[in-house]
């Protein structure tokens, strides 16, 4: 039953597949129409009070990227049913997959800048969860955790960029933004925008500095790594560079950064590639070279460079995520991934070395395969550029001779030489398994074949959606004797070079690199610890439980903002008129300031109560003598009551009695503040007192009194006529101190 | 129709009368809650409607005409809020089915509740300014006397820390109050709007107009007046937590944001720039003091204070769409915050705690729990298509038309920090491994029960903020409104006043 069950499970999951099949053949449907007349508009209002909108743009680029995505998709689909082999969360797996395909297919196909960042951030979020698969592994959480706040950094990045540009150019279209070029280029912000775009590229494409999250993300299942982290969702920054070239591009800032970063991110990939043996790092390493050598040449602004990037992308996307599902495989049968505890795998399992041979000559760049093409034109196009033809030349023969030796290793060591022992018979995977695969690593030689077709077809329209002009982008399998030829010899003859002394080399690597001191990741890591231990400060200064510092705090506050904003404005100290008292009233007020001086002096804490006592009551008295009998009774009433209750309390308290003496510098402190706090309000009180008060309320009240209200005393019809609201409010109050008083007695007797 | 206006204040202190008749009968007590919940749930939404159809709708009390009795006055930004209010009471009503125990219903939770619903409606609604100060009171004993529900030690503690504290803001409120009462001679805001233009001292209106900033500001909980917040939050009962979150510092918001359109504006370069640094400092603290916890409720509860930050910004910045943003905010914030203490609470009565050490293996054994989770949680972080990425949105593109980039790196930044802390407890409560395996595999939904009461209102809230991310039209041409009113004060001045 519950085997029948799984079985019907990975099924109803492999039957998914027929949602990227569909797509894919949908997209195969736009290939003529996009590739003869351009592009194709859909717009669906969304917020329109925001001015965004579902806006949908195919042309030849975005058709490009939709077929791949839904290509792999498709197969990966079929690959990952047999891969989870029943595992709890198939079900899920198989959600946030297609999920993120649609975002993917969204992002490369959106008009709107905002709603391409929904769609980019909706990628965020599913590779965050599919990396994070295997959550109860910690590797897992904390690579899921590192990817999602890299890209999210670069998201946020990218979205300023998105605002930014949307108020240069005045829409949120890129379709409209495009013939906006050149006032784009010129305005004050152009810098801004490009560097917080290239953040959010870089980021989600692992360019140097930000690359290190990419080869931890190969915690995710091997489908997953094939599909998101190599063949699609990494490729959204590089989408990103080529969709903005014609806003953006061209330029000397963008040239050069994309050249610089490129080629450091490129060679440096490569380098690192060299010194892993997990076969899934090793691809990890070498995909952060693939997209270096992308970023790179679309720094370039010439058709061969641009073609270049494109051709290249297509060739990367066949071999990479055949590479990752053989990866995949030969973990799924073994058990490891470890380059040196493989070996002798052709034998058992033929069909996946086809796939992984195919896949590594094509990522080699041997002639007859779709790398060599890749190759050919990238040299093309480096020669071709006006800026530093070296550099970006250099950069790219050195990193693809690296791939090469890298080609080499993955096929020769895991499926050549000696058997190793397996703690099990090693069987060939199931066919959904290695189909895709060796279909993908097919496809790479058929388009070696053939690459004027896919010219035609798929790279020359996806260029020309973002390299508007007419030249012929030129994808043939031979072009003669020359430069490019000459660079791919010496680029093979490089590699075997590279293949000969791996083992020295990756000792030498791991060693170096385990020496450098400083690592983009370790600064990732710092931040994270830095983000905690500065909150933990900062709780440790500001919420550190006492009330004392609470209080001191907030009144700190209200005295500087207050007396800054009153004193910054004052036009000279407000006249203080000396109260017109009578004698009794002056014996009061001399009274009260006793009784304040008492409180503030003594340390018996009866004494202080009854000194409070004599303020409220002096008050009192001082409302009575100014003719207020209602509030001078109410005051009486208050401050009687509150002595009691407060001294009843006292009493009932362990320890209490007298007060504690606190630091002399802390009393300092506290009676500058409060005397500070005194004087201001005073001088507020004073300033508002000598203005003459409007009395146009007092006398409506005064005149529909009697009349209209009916009542005597004016104070009770203000209570229960003209404010009635307020006195039912208040009702509700003491009500309230009642019910929350009761509960609190009453809970601590049933106790 | 206007009687509309008292309605959602009167229902639930009837509701609260009502369920003090039944003291010793638990079960009708919290029937006669819930129903008073569901009403008040349908007259705040009538009163939204009546206002969305109407335009802003006044009530003079006891008749007396404007600016002499009390004026009651319902604008878009106050009928938006209390709609949210009723909703927000409604879910946690529903939720206090599994939670509330007899004990707390004996000791006044069903009235305490309804009184600090009724509260701050009054406080939304109200247009004078001392009527404001009576709600601000009822809210304050109302909801002390819910924080110290169930008389824990650190309830008492954290009860103490917050009463004494925001008696600092009222003694601030009445002083302002007194202070501005005797420069203008009157207390009716709309009435407020035109006296102060006559007031000739401005170092005076300054410092009073500082002094409101600092009332409210202690109850918005902005930087540097917040401690009574995270001091108290994480201690009184999920639902408790849960109403307090959602209402209580919005409250604050709305007053500042009410005062500082309506009557403080004769210098918004001091006043909102005062404003605009305080909130950028708010944000950052807020999301600094998240970072210091491995406990659910205290991470929500300094991202309160984080948030309130970017809410403050959106007035500060003082433009329509930073006022959009800022209402908006407002909206979004109190439906997903509410939301997240009520799943704080699933999550302890599933894993056993709130520390996140101590939990564990919810995405694995809750996948329900875990989905409804995620959908708040990373719309508070900003993600889109949620509600939370719409209002950071306006406020950032606020701040970048104002050329205010600091303030909008800021808010990016405190964005990407927000995901860390939620990244933090999806990492720890849900995909961590379950540390103590009893838990997880337990039914133990509801002690004795209850699990739906819990998931209902939680499901309906995270239905809410999907609404809101997925088709935020309506409700951003209802802020836009809001925002129009406040920046035009003449026509809640008009509505109030008549043709002044």
């Amino acid at each position: 039953m519950a085997a029948s069950l799984k079985h019907r499970r990975e099924w109803i999951a492999r039957a998914s597949c027929v949602l990227p099949l569909g797509l894919f053949l949908g997209a195969c449907a736009l290939v003529p129409a996009t590739a003869a007349d351009g592009s194709h508009r859909l717009s669906l209002p969304w917020i329109p009070e925001l001015g965004i909108n579902l806006s949908f743009m195919l042309d030849g680029l975005s058709v490009f990227f939709a077929l791949i995505i839904s290509g792999i998709g498709f197969f990966v689909t079929v690959y990952a049913a047999d891969y989870l082999h029943g595992h709890r969360h198939t079900g899920r797996f198989f959600v946030f997959l297609h999920a993120f395909m649609l975002s993917m297919l969204g992002l490369v196909t959106a008009d709107n800048v905002i709603a391409l960042f929904v769609f980019w951030e909706l990628t965020t979020i599913f590779s965050y969860l599919l990396i994070g698969f295997e959550h109860e592994e910690a590797a897992s959480r904390k690579s899921a955790r590192q990817a999602l706040l890299v890209t999210g950094a670069g998201g946020l990045a990218l979205l300023v960029g998105f605002l930014l540009l949307e108020m240069i150019s005045g829409t949120y279209e890129i379709s409209r933004m495009i013939p906006q070029a050149s006032p784009i280029g010129a305005h004050p912000l152009y810098g801004a925008v490009l560097f917080l775009i290239f953040i959010g590229a870089f980021t989600k494409s692992a360019q140097f500095p930000f690359h290190f999250w990419l080869p931890n993300a190969m915690a995710a299942p091997a489908p997953i790594s094939a599909f998101l982290h190599s063949a699609t969702m990494v490729k959204g920054g590089i989408y990103l560079l080529a969709r903005f070239h014609p806003i953006l591009g061209g330029g000397g800032a963008w040239t050069c950064t994309l050249m610089i970063i490129g080629a450091i991110t490129a060679v440096g990939g490569a380098v690192l590639a060299m010194g892993q043996s997990d076969l899934k790092k090793i691809l990890a390493y070498t995909t952060i070279t693939a997209l270096g050598i992308m970023t790179m040449f679309l720094g370039g602004k010439t058709t061969p460079s641009l073609t270049a990037a494109m051709t290249f992308l297509l060739v990367h996307s066949l071999y990479k995520s055949a590479l990752f599902l053989v990866a995949g495989i030969i973990d799924h049968q073994t058990g490891t991934r470890r380059l040196e505890e493989l070996g002798g795998l052709l034998r058992p399992m033929p069909a996946t070395a086809f796939a992984a041979a195919a896949a590594c000559l094509s990522m080699a760049g041997f002639p007859l395969f779709f790398g060599f093409i890749g190759k050919e034109i990238m040299y093309k196009g480096a020669l071709a550029e006006a800026m530093c033809p070296e550099l970006a030349a250099g950069a790219a023969v050195l990193s693809n001779a690296l791939m090469t030796a890298v080609g080499a290793i993955l096929v020769i060591r895991p499926f050549l030489g000696r058997s190793a022992g397996y703690p099990a018979p090693v069987r060939e995977a199931g066919v959904f398994m290695w189909c895709g695969p060796v279909v993908l690593g097919g496809i790479g030689i058929i388009f070696g074949i053939v690459p004027d077709f896919v010219g035609r077809w798929l790279v020359g329209p996806a260029v020309h959606a973002f390299h508007f002009s007419v030249e012929d982008i030129g994808l043939s399998l031979f072009h003669g004797i020359n430069e490019p030829l000459l660079l791919s010899m010496l680029t093979l003859a490089m590699g075997l070079g590279f293949y000969l002394t791996h083992r020295r080399l990756f000792q030498w690597i791991k060693s170096a690199s385990e020496k450098i001191p400083v690592t983009a990741e370790r600064v990732y890591d710092g931040c994270v610890n830095g983000v905690g231990r500065l909150g933990r400060l900062q709780t440790r200064i500001l919420q550190n439980g006492s009330l004392h510092r609470y209080f001191f705090i907030v009144a700190a506050a209200f005295l500087l903002s207050v007396g800054y904003g009153f004193l910054s404005r004052a036009q000279g100290f407000p006249e203080v008129v000396p109260p017109d008292l009578a004698l009794r009233q002056w014996l009061w007020v001399f009274g009260i300031t006793a009784a304040v001086i008492t409180v503030l002096v003594t340390r018996i804490l009866l004494l202080a109560i009854c000194a409070l006592g004599v303020i409220g009551a002096g008050l009192a008295i001082l409302f009575l003598s100014f003719g207020a009998p209602d509030l001078a009774l109410t005051q009486l009433l208050v401050e009687t009551l509150t002595v009691v209750i407060v001294s009843m309390i006292l009493f009932r308290l362990p320890g209490a009695g007298s007060e504690t003496k606190g630091r002399l510098s802390r009393r300092l402190f506290d009676g500058l503040l409060a005397a500070g706090s005194g004087v201001l309000v005073t001088t507020l009180l004073l300033a508002v007192l000598s203005t003459e008060l409007d009395r146009t309320i007092t006398a409506f009240f005064e005149r529909n009194s009697y009349l209209v209200a009916h009542g005597k005393n004016i104070v009770n019809v203000i209570l229960v006529d003209f404010r009635s609201m307020d006195t039912l409010g208040e009702i509700v109050v003491v009500a309230t101190a009642g019910l929350a008083g009761y509960a609190l007695i009453q809970n601590r007797r049933r106790e | 129709m206007s009687c509309l206006l008292v309605l959602p204040i009167i229902v639930p202190f009837v509701a609260a009368a009502a369920g003090l008749l039944f003291r010793t009968d638990f079960e009708r007590q919290q029937a006669v809650g819930m129903g008073g919940a569901a009403l008040h749930f349908m007259v705040c939404l009538g009163l939204l409607f009546h206002v969305c159809k109407n335009g802003i709708s006044t009530i003079q009390m006891a008749n007396w005409p404007a600016p002499f009795g009390i004026t009651l006055a319902a604008d878009h930004l106050s009928v938006i809020l209390v709609a949210v209010t009723g909703t927000l009471g409604l879910c946690v009503m529903l939720y206090s089915k599994a939670e509330i125990k007899t004990g707390m219903i004996a000791a006044g939770f069903y009235p305490l509740m309804h009184i600090l619903l009724g509260g701050v409606c009054g406080a939304f609604l109200t247009g004078d300014l001392f009527n404001l100060y009576v709600w601000f009171e009822v809210m304050l004993m109302a909801s002390f006397g819910l924080l110290v529900l169930g008389r824990e030690k650190a309830q008492l503690d954290g009860g103490v820390k917050y009463v004494m504290i925001n008696l600092f803001s009222t003694l601030l409120f009445i002083s302002g109050l007194g202070l501005l009462y005797g420069m203008t001679g009157t207390l009716n805001m709309a009435d407020l709007h035109l006296e102060i233009q006559k007031v000739s001292d401005k170092a005076l209106l300054t410092a009073v107009a500082t002094i409101f900033m600092a009332a409210f500001g202690i109850k918005a909980g902005i930087f540097p007046l917040f401690f009574w917040l995270p001091v108290s939050y994480h201690t009184p009962p999920v639902a408790v937590s849960a109403i307090l979150a959602g209402l209580l510092t919005k409250v604050g918001v709305y007053a500042l944001i009410r005062m500082f359109t309506l009557v403080f504006t004769f210098d918004v370069a001091y006043t909102h720039g005062l404003l605009l640094v305080a909130a950028v400092v708010t944000m950052i603290t807020g999301v600094l003091g998240a970072a210091a916890y491995n406990e659910f409720r205290r991470i929500l509860s300094f991202h309160i204070i984080s948030q309130v930050g970017y809410m403050v910004m959106g007035l500060a910045l003082f433009t329509p769409l930073a006022l959009t943003g800022a209402v908006f905010y407002l909206l979004h914030h109190m439906i997903v915050k509410a939301n997240l203490f009520l799943i704080s609470g699933v999550s302890r009565v599933a894993g056993g705690s709130f520390e996140l050490s101590r939990l564990g293996g919810l995405y694995r054994s809750r996948g329900f729990l875990a989905l409804l989770f995620f959908i708040p949680a990373f719309s508070l972080a900003g993600f889109p298509p949620l509600s939370g990425f719409w209002a950071k949105m306006m406020l950032i593109r606020a701040s970048l038309e104002v050329e205010a980039y600091v303030v909008a790196a800021a808010a990016a930044v405190v964005g990407l920090l927000t995901v860390y802390s939620m990244s933090k407890i999806w990492g720890e409560a849900f995909w961590k491994p379950s540390p103590e395996p009893m838990h997880t595999e337990s039914p133990a939904m509801g002690e004795g029960g209850g699990g739906l009461w819990r998931l209902l209102p939680i499901t309906v809230l995270a239905v809410i903020t999907i609404v809101l991310g997925f088709v935020p039209g309506v409700f951003l041409d209802l802020a836009a409104q809001a925002a129009h009113e406040l920046l035009n004060p003449d026509i809640y001045v008009k509505a109030v006043l008549g043709g002044v």
